[in-house]
């Protein structure tokens, strides 16, 4: 039933792409003003049913419809109803059909909220997100359909990867999803510029929103997912140059300089080149990450069951795309006069933009070095954290300095005269860092000069934020806000790294270690039956010798049956100035169990320094609507 | 000759070339540095000149019976079934590790029988094989 439903309204989908670009291109050569109703109309209903077929999905997972294969393989009638919610999108085929869902909504968003622009630029941005629909809803209907029926019909589904059930987890793949397939609006936009000659200035207008909209996305969907991992894979880490997280990071950095360069497209009409370039590359790189993700090329934490034959079709869409793309930009490329003063903003967003492209070459390589090594040699390597950590922590320094003073020169060109006010601030840094380094411990020479870049740019954004409240100027807030959360976050890493206390040993019931100031006692073990899981539960007291504080901790092992699986909750006790960080695991049911503690400064404000970067972001969106 | 302008833009552009060349080089270099190589115990065992105390990767499975546990560390055997090769280990294992299961263990050898390992990688999926292991197991198994 909900098959046939699914399977129609898919079909359905795909007719009206192929209607509104045969609309499209047929209005594109009328000179009147205006875009014809029907294709509004065909946009309307396109949206409609691709939202339609998504909840029918959803209805599926809720009712545990078990005719769906997808249903039968992804849950299980036992689950929360929460989760099977979040189930919907937690499987490959499923989160296609979200993938689509957003490339339609941003399809239809753009058109209707661009009114004002050159009717040819958008007819033909509508054009060219429709191929890309077109694209993956084909994938979906002959590789990955959802909407697949089993019969007979399955009593009981295998559930979810338990891993998976977690609030973070179920709203992170939306997240990241918006974020990522929200660039398609900007990549069909590019190649609509250029194929119409709809550039410059207006054109930055035109696609600034949607950019903001996904940056945010994207910043927010990382930091959950990595919240996720600091929680729920018991490491205690929140990066761990995972494959899936670098290639969460390639798009990222590429918006990260598209935001930048088309604040200088829009205010000084020049580098439109390069802005095209970055609009095609951040979403080539979102595809190339799925594509590297969903072949099973990469093995990480993010194992989809993987299938060669998905690769291959991402793999043939994404030549297709790289090669359209760069043949129209060729083709239509116009040569640009570029005169830039040194001492002027956009030679520092330029800057910005170096050291974007310097970073995501690096993790590009970091990534893919091994994948063709393998292929070419079969020698099996893996790159690790030590890489990309002497490659890219050398370069921060440079860059949080950057940071903090370019902002501060005007456009075109800027007077001498303030430069003196650098010199105090980061004098303030350097104390500052050599107050911490005396009173708190010793750390390397690269550290320190992390430590004073970090503060150097935490004291710039505060006087900013004093500048702000004076002046009432909130236009630089967003700005601010973003840049001090970078500053924050380096810092923060920084002293959590520095001073980060880790210990891994066995321990029976009842005994006893002391670590540092902390004596770590394993009093008891309960045990405790759930809904959909049985709990190990240990109990230990932690004493901290420093100020006699007791403090209990309880540490889980969850054994689900369906699917049978083993997970292991951390026990966090977090506090303003640190985290207590506690996981127990059992090996081959021995009495010992394997205990790892940690303690990490500072850990909450990692996260509140890196949800203040994407603060801004909204923020800036926010002050948008107020200024129109 | 060349004018003016046009001596400016090709200073820039070759400037900008070694630029990358540098670049490139560096971050090759550092990729070198920092690479780890995978290897199964029967590769350990044929190669001649295996470093010691360098970090490596290896993997195979988990000889029954074979895990031993104190409270500094846990011990264990892997084997491709052709050769074996003795692991310790102190830290948290993945909640999918057990005797008679693929494993991929980083660390560095400290002579050709004995691995002394800093993580074990941990995999989420219970029917997920690395595929390092798959093919080790293809290869002696048949």
């Amino acid at each position: 039933m909900l098959s046939s439903i699914g399977n129609i309204l898919v079909i359905l989908v795909i007719t009206l792409s192929f209607l509104i670009i045969y609309n499209a291109s047929l209005d594109i050569k009328f000179s009147s003003q205006f875009i014809k109703k029907n294709i509004y109309k065909l946009s309307l209903f396109q949206i409609t049913f691709t939202v339609l077929s998504f909840f029918t999905l959803i209805i599926g997972f809720v009712i545990s419809d078990f005719s769906l294969i997808n249903v039968y393989e992804n849950s299980h009638t036992a689950k929360p109803f929460f989760y099977k919610i979040a189930g919907t999108w937690g499987n490959h085929e499923g989160s296609l059909l979200l993938w689509v869902n957003i490339l339609v909504i941003f399809s239809y968003l753009f058109l209707i909220f661009n009114h004002i622009h050159d009717k040819k630029f958008r007819l033909y941005t509508l054009i060219v997100q429709n191929i890309l629909i077109l694209g993956f809803l084909f994938f979906l209907l002959l590789n990955s359909n959802p909407f697949n029926s089993i019969y007979p019909i399955p009593l009981e589904g295998l559930g979810l990867n338990p891993i998976l059930q977690d609030p973070a987890l179920a709203i992170h793949p939306p997240l990241l999803y918006v974020g990522f397939v929200g660039c398609s609006i900007f990549f069909s936009a590019a190649m609509a510029s250029l194929l119409s000659g709809y550039g410059g200035k207006i054109f930055a207008q035109s696609i600034k929103t949607w950019v903001k909209i996904s940056w945010c996305f994207q910043t927010l969907g990382i930091i959950v997912g990595s919240i996720w991992a600091y929680y729920e894979l018991g490491w205690g880490g929140f990066w761990f140059w995972d494959p899936v997280e670098n290639a969460s990071l390639l798009p990222w950095f590429a918006i990260t300089a598209l935001m930048h360069s088309l604040i200088v497209l829009e205010k000084r009409n020049t580098l439109y080149s390069w802005v095209i370039i970055l609009c095609l590359l951040t979403f080539i790189l979102s595809v190339t990450g799925t594509f590297l993700v969903r072949s099973g090329i990469l093995n990480s934490v993010h194992t989809f069951a993987s299938d060669p034959s998905r690769g291959i079709y991402i793999l043939l869409f994404l030549s297709l795309m790289i090669f359209s793309s760069l043949i129209i930009f060729f083709t239509k490329y116009k040569k640009e006069t570029y005169n830039f003063n040194l001492k002027s903003r956009e030679t520092f967003i330029l800057v910005n933009n170096w050291f974007m492209a310097f970073f995501l070459l690096t993790v590009l390589i970091g990534m893919l070095y091994p994948i063709f090594l393998d292929v070419l040699t079969n020698v099996k390597i893996s790159v690790g954290p030590p890489f990309f950590n002497i490659v890219i922590i050398p370069l921060v320094v440079p860059f949080l300095f950057f940071m903090a003073i370019g902002p501060k020169f005007g456009w075109v060109k800027s007077r001498n005269k303030f430069f003196y006010k650098f010199f105090y601030l980061i004098l303030g840094a350097v104390i500052i860092n050599i107050l911490i380094f005396y009173f708190f411990g010793k750390y390397s020479f690269l550290s320190n000069l992390i430590f004073i870049a970090a503060i150097f740019l935490i004291l710039q954004s505060c006087i900013d934020v004093k500048k702000i409240i004076n002046n009432k100027n909130k236009f630089e807030l967003p700005r601010v806000i973003s840049h001090l959360g970078f500053g924050l976050l380096v810092f923060f890493i920084g002293v959590n790294y520095q001073f980060s206390i880790e210990e891994d040993f066995n321990l029976k019931v009842g005994e006893i270690k002391k670590i540092n100031n902390y004596e770590v006692n394993f009093q008891d073990i309960k045990i405790k039956d759930n809904k959909n899981y049985k709990a190990v539960i240990g109990i230990f007291k932690l004493t901290n010798f420093k100020n006699n504080l007791v403090q209990y901790l309880e540490p889980e092992i969850r054994i689900y049956s369906n699917p049978e699986t083993l997970t292991y909750e951390a026990a966090i006790k977090t506090k303003i100035t640190s985290d207590l960080y506690l996981t127990m695991s059992n090996v081959s049911r021995s009495d010992y169990y394997n205990i790892k503690f940690q303690n990490k400064p500072f850990m909450i404000w990692i996260w509140i320094s890196a949800l203040m970067i994407s603060l801004g972001g909204f923020v800036q969106l926010t002050l948008k609507k107020n200024e129109d | 000759m060349l004018n003016k302008k046009v001596k400016k833009r090709i200073i820039f552009l070759t400037f900008i070339f070694l630029l990358s060349i540098v670049v490139v080089f560096f971050i090759l270099n550092s990729l070198n540095k920092n690479i780890v190589y995978f290897s199964s115990p029967t590769e350990i065992k044929q190669t001649e000149d295996i470093p010691f105390g360098k970090a490596m990767r290896i993997g195979g499975m988990v000889k029954k019976g074979s895990i031993t546990i104190s409270q500094k560390n846990i011990q264990f055997i892997v084997t491709d079934f052709e050769n074996e090769i003795l692991v310790s280990y102190s830290g948290t294992v993945p909640n999918l590790f057990a005797e008679g299961k693929g494993v991929v263990a980083e660390g560095s050898l400290s002579d050709k029988n004995f691995f002394i390992a800093s993580r074990i990688l941990a995999k989420h999926d219970e029917n997920y094989m690395p595929p390092e292991i798959k093919e080790i197991i293809e290869k002696n198994v048949k």
